[in-house]
């Protein structure tokens, strides 16, 4: 008995409709000690903790507690053991008072009665204890800082008789004082004997507090029990990463991207003043920029983000160069419709010789020059024009406070570019600032060089931005609504005269556009709600194509969406980024943005540390940059 | 292949099942069990009183009382299906009703009591939408407090009087004179509003919305719905369809009352539910709520024919109320 592990788990497996989030996963925890868990987002770690606390029941596998199998049927049955958890997520109800929150569903009473004074000195021994003498356990919870609600959920795992304490990235939400206190809690609890479970992104708060390491990875155990101060940060990453599913990521077009050269936005606005209607020229693909590839990381993470050459560079690439003034530039198209692109490449071909011809015309020949960069960032300094096509999305010094920091990045039609970033990073709230859903406490949005109205979805969707929101759900579709009505949702304009709605074109649009995504069944009567995750993600999509949007913000696009379904979606986002689209991915699986966007930029908490083509990073140095936040130069 | 998408015209046509099929895929179950009852509750009506229940009389009652009751109802059933509520609709008809036909508004003649009627239940529905939707209050609260003031301030109009209509243009509409084949105006006002409350909620882009904002709030307000203003209009619907109501009960009762739609707001919730409308938005339908409404409009009649006091009436209703709840439940679960 006394040489048994405090807690061990074995063979733990199990499954959600589609996915396998545990496969026979091993773990054991001694009395003591401080067991850190790693993995990235969707390895397991959430299931895992779950079903040590009861909330979730394995499908098979063993949990012994002090050598003798234990059944963990129910969060009273874990916590009858001693099993506490401190969930991501607080789980408190913020207007009941702190003593109230330490003793919900165990309170302090003799028959009913409740005995309020010596439920609050225990509450306020418990604060003394953790080191939070000035919480009074009168405050309701909801006025306390998110700092001191943490206090409150650990007074509250105390309150029972304590024996393992799971803490869910426990210090996601601290600044670095209290995190300090947060390890002098952990420090002592360990030293009664309590087991810690600490899940957490950030190695270093593991090289620090932790005992051993256990790296979960795709619902298996990478390994176990490793040294937690000794073992390399290089071999942890690496046991996160390399995944064994390999999806099939569409191959990008060969296209000169990752050949950044510094520009500012005088250059895009000039860019931006092309002469309507023309097809776009190709020989300012072969301009310095794409000497400049040697560059990649020199840039400073704030500055004008790196501009790819223009995306036509295939089809012409062979032409001469031409000199860049700004003469050169204005017969780069502005076309009015770029998902057309494919026509466009046709087009181009086609026009090759007027546009030559074109080219030969002072600025003065094209009175489209004479605009004036109205977007001219005074941060920016002299800039070399780059010839490109204009950007489709600006963001300038876009920021919302507390949830990231000032954002500059062009995406031009035809690119995907990918925010990573772990949960909590700000990735999902630039995406819904982007689309106008969250209104910016500075900076803005431009599309074709036209700034939106800030915090305005309706401008956002006019200009031809939309959202696949990450909850698709509760966020995105309407559950009890046929396929027809959730595609139309954002186009009803389209299918109505007078405000009466024609619904045979309506059902034929909706109809015309899901088999386009290949949606199936192609039915478009059925519930959305029937529907599988992938597919209910190309309704979504649908919805947006039919109502021409230009950018696409995809989050998480691949949430909920079973293995199979994923390479068919990858393989769709890249025709539509293809058909001149401009997309913006977020995803928490790394290998999904570096297989499917053109360039990457890496968040980590509300900042970008990292901007790369995709090609020049791999999922080693995302995470490493992720968790370390290391500068990349 | 995306011109396909945008030009629905051409190209791919939709496998359109038969019509036969469609349409009656498209008769709600619910709505059957609906007709059923109400055939059941005919069917009762003439075994036991055979002659007082079928007469011409005792039908056109039963429609014109349906039919102050139900224009309230189809108002409420857009509210609720866009996710808010509505409990002011009895106060608002009141205040309409007592503002329409105080002496000043008299002398206008029927223009200008109708005139009132509706301006005084848009002015209300605009005050609910715009708390409701820019306030942002809950539907539940502002319209509690629209319930209060209007009933109050139709109160201190009337000074608790019965203020009797002299206008004989609006009287005779009540009269069996004005009956066009056999059918009241009024029912035939009632016919209207639910007519085009049925085109509007099933036909119209402010329909398809209404359903949107009330299924899913924050999908339709990142899918580029405008969610506040659609509340604001839905609360003026009801607001205007209280109005028409009030314009309707000064007809029928030749007078304007403070007590007049005492308790419409329960009436027509319940009708509501019971025809189907979800009560947390999203789902529902007109039919179902015209229904409801001939269904508990047909009990009371019912009742009062067999001299059953209001007592046992107001049990039944929650009896059904519960009933069709339930049904309901039984259905979506499953």
């Amino acid at each position: 008995m006394a040489a048994a592990p405090l807690l061990t788990m074995s063979g733990i497996t199990k499954s959600f409709p589609g996915v396998r989030a545990l496969d026979g996963v091993d773990l054991d925890v001694e009395a003591g000690e401080v067991h850190c868990l790693l993995g990235q987002n969707g390895a397991g770690k959430s299931t895992l903790i779950k079903v040590l606390a009861g909330a979730h029941q394995p499908d098979e596998g063993r949990i012994s507690w002090e050598g003798r199998e234990v059944r963990l049927g129910s969060p009273v049955a874990a916590m009858r053991l001693g099993i506490a958890t401190i969930y991501q997520e607080l789980d408190l109800v913020e207007h009941l008072s702190v003593t109230e929150n330490v003793f919900l569903g165990h309170e302090v009473a003799t028959r009913g009665f409740l005995r309020v004074r010596t439920a609050r000195e225990r509450a306020a021994a418990l604060l003394r204890r953790l080191g939070h003498p000035e919480i009074d356990p009168r405050t309701l919870v909801g006025a306390l800082s998110a700092a001191g609600q943490q206090i409150v959920s650990m007074a509250r795992a105390l309150s029972h008789e304590v024996r393992l304490i799971v803490m869910d990235e426990p210090s996601a939400a601290l600044d670095p004082d209290e995190v300090g206190n947060l390890f002098r809690i952990v420090t002592d609890l360990t030293a009664q004997g309590v087991a810690v479970v600490y899940i957490s992104h950030r190695l270093e708060e593991i090289r620090r507090i932790g005992d051993r390491v256990s790296v979960l990875k795709d619902g298996r155990v990478a390994a176990r029990g490793l040294p937690a101060r000794t073992t390399a940060t290089r071999e942890v990453v690496s046991l996160m990463t390399g995944r064994e599913i390999a999806y099939v990521f569409p191959p990008r077009p060969t296209r000169p991207y990752g050949t950044p050269a510094r520009t500012g936005d005088e250059a895009t606005t000039d860019r931006r003043s092309g002469d309507s209607g023309s097809g776009t020229t190709g020989p300012e693909a072969t301009g310095p920029g794409e000497s400049g590839s040697g560059d990649a990381h020199s840039w400073d993470p704030w500055s004008k983000d790196p501009r790819p050459q223009d995306p036509y560079a295939k089809t012409t690439a062979s032409q001469d160069s031409v000199p860049h003034d700004s003469g050169s530039q204005d017969h780069v198209s502005q076309d009015p419709n770029p998902r057309y692109r494919a026509s466009q490449d046709r087009r181009s071909e086609d026009h090759r010789s007027q546009d030559h011809r074109s080219q030969d015309h002072g600025p003065e020949d094209h009175p489209s020059t004479a605009l004036t960069p109205q977007d001219h960032d005074p941060r920016s300094g002299p800039t070399v024009p780059t010839p490109l096509t204009p950007p489709l999305l600006s963001l300038q010094s876009l920021t919302r406070k507390g949830e990231f920091a000032p954002l500059d990045l062009d995406v031009h039609p035809g690119e995907i570019v990918g925010l990573a970033g772990l949960v909590g990073s700000g990735r999902s709230e630039i995406l819904e600032t982007v689309a106008g859903a969250r209104r910016p406490s500075a900076g803005r949005v431009l599309v074709d060089g036209k700034p939106l109205r800030p915090g305005s979805v309706p401008a956002a969707v006019r200009a031809g931005i939309g959202l696949a929101p990450e909850e698709r759900k509760a966020q995105a579709l309407l559950m009890l609504e046929p396929v027809s009505s959730n595609v139309s949702l954002s186009s009803l304009g389209r299918f109505s005269t007078g405000g009466w709605l024609d619904g045979r074109r309506e059902r034929a649009a909706a109809l015309a556009g899901t088999r386009d995504l290949s949606l199936s069944p192609a039915d478009p009567d059925r519930p959305v709600r029937t529907l599988s995750g992938g597919n209910q993600q190309k309704v979504v999509l649908a919805r947006w194509l039919l109502r021409e949007c230009r950018v696409l913000l995809l989050d998480e696009p691949t949430r909920g969406v079973d293995v199979g379904a994923r390479s068919e979606l990858y393989a769709l986002i890249r025709r539509l980024a293809d058909e001149g689209l401009a997309v913006l991915l977020v995803s928490s699986e790394v290998p999904e943005v570096l297989g499917l966007a053109d360039r990457v930029l890496v968040l980590r908490e509300g900042v970008v540390v990292h901007r790369a083509p995709a090609t020049e990073l791999d999922e080693h140095r995302v995470l490493d940059l992720v968790m370390e936040g290391a500068p990349s130069c | 292949m995306l011109t396909a998408a945008t030009d629905p015209g051409a190209g791919s046509l939709p496998p359109t099942k038969s019509p036969a099929r469609r349409a009656v895929s498209r008769i709600d179950l619910r709505h059957l069990s609906l007709l059923a009852v109400l055939g059941a509750l005919v069917v009762v009506g003439a075994l036991t009183k055979p002659s007082e229940f079928l007469s011409t009389d005792n039908l056109q009652l039963i429609l014109t009382q349906a039919s102050v009751i139900g224009v309230v109802t189809v108002g409420v059933t857009f509210v609720i299906i866009g996710g808010g509520i509505d409990l002011s609709v009895g106060a608002i008809v009141a205040l309409a009703s007592v503002w329409a036909t105080t002496v000043a508004t008299q002398e206008y003649g029927l223009p200008g009591i109708l005139f009132c009627a509706l301006l005084v239940g848009l002015g209300c529905g605009l005050v609910n939408g715009l708390l409701v939707a820019y306030g942002p209050m809950v539907p539940f609260i502002a319209t509690l407090a629209m319930l209060a003031s209007a009933r109050g301030l139709a109160l201190q109009i009337s000074d608790g009087r019965t203020q009797v209509v002299t206008v004989e243009s609006v009287l005779d509409l009540g009269l069996p004179d004005a009956y066009v084949l056999g059918i009241p105006p009024l029912v035939l006002i009632f016919a209207a509003v639910s007519v085009l409350g049925w085109l509007v909620l099933g036909r119209t882009t402010f329909g398809r919305r209404t359903v949107a904002i009330g299924g899913n709030p924050e999908a339709s307000r990142l899918a580029g719905i405008a969610v506040k203003r659609q509340r604001l209009l839905l609360y003026l619907l009801s607001g205007l369809c209280c109005g028409i109501a009030a314009f309707m009960l000064v007809v029928l009762t030749g007078s304007g009352q403070n007590t007049n739609g005492n308790l419409y707001e329960l009436d027509a919730i319940a009708a509501a539910i019971i025809g189907g409308t979800l009560l947390s938005g999203g789902r529902g339908t007109i039919t179902g709520s015209v229904l409801g409404v001939l269904v508990f409009t047909t009990i009371t009649n019912l009742f009062a024919l067999n001299n059953l006091q209001s007592d046992v009436q107001q049990i039944a209703k929650g009896a059904i109320i519960v009933a069709a709840v339930l049904v309901q439940k039984g259905r979506t679960s499953s």
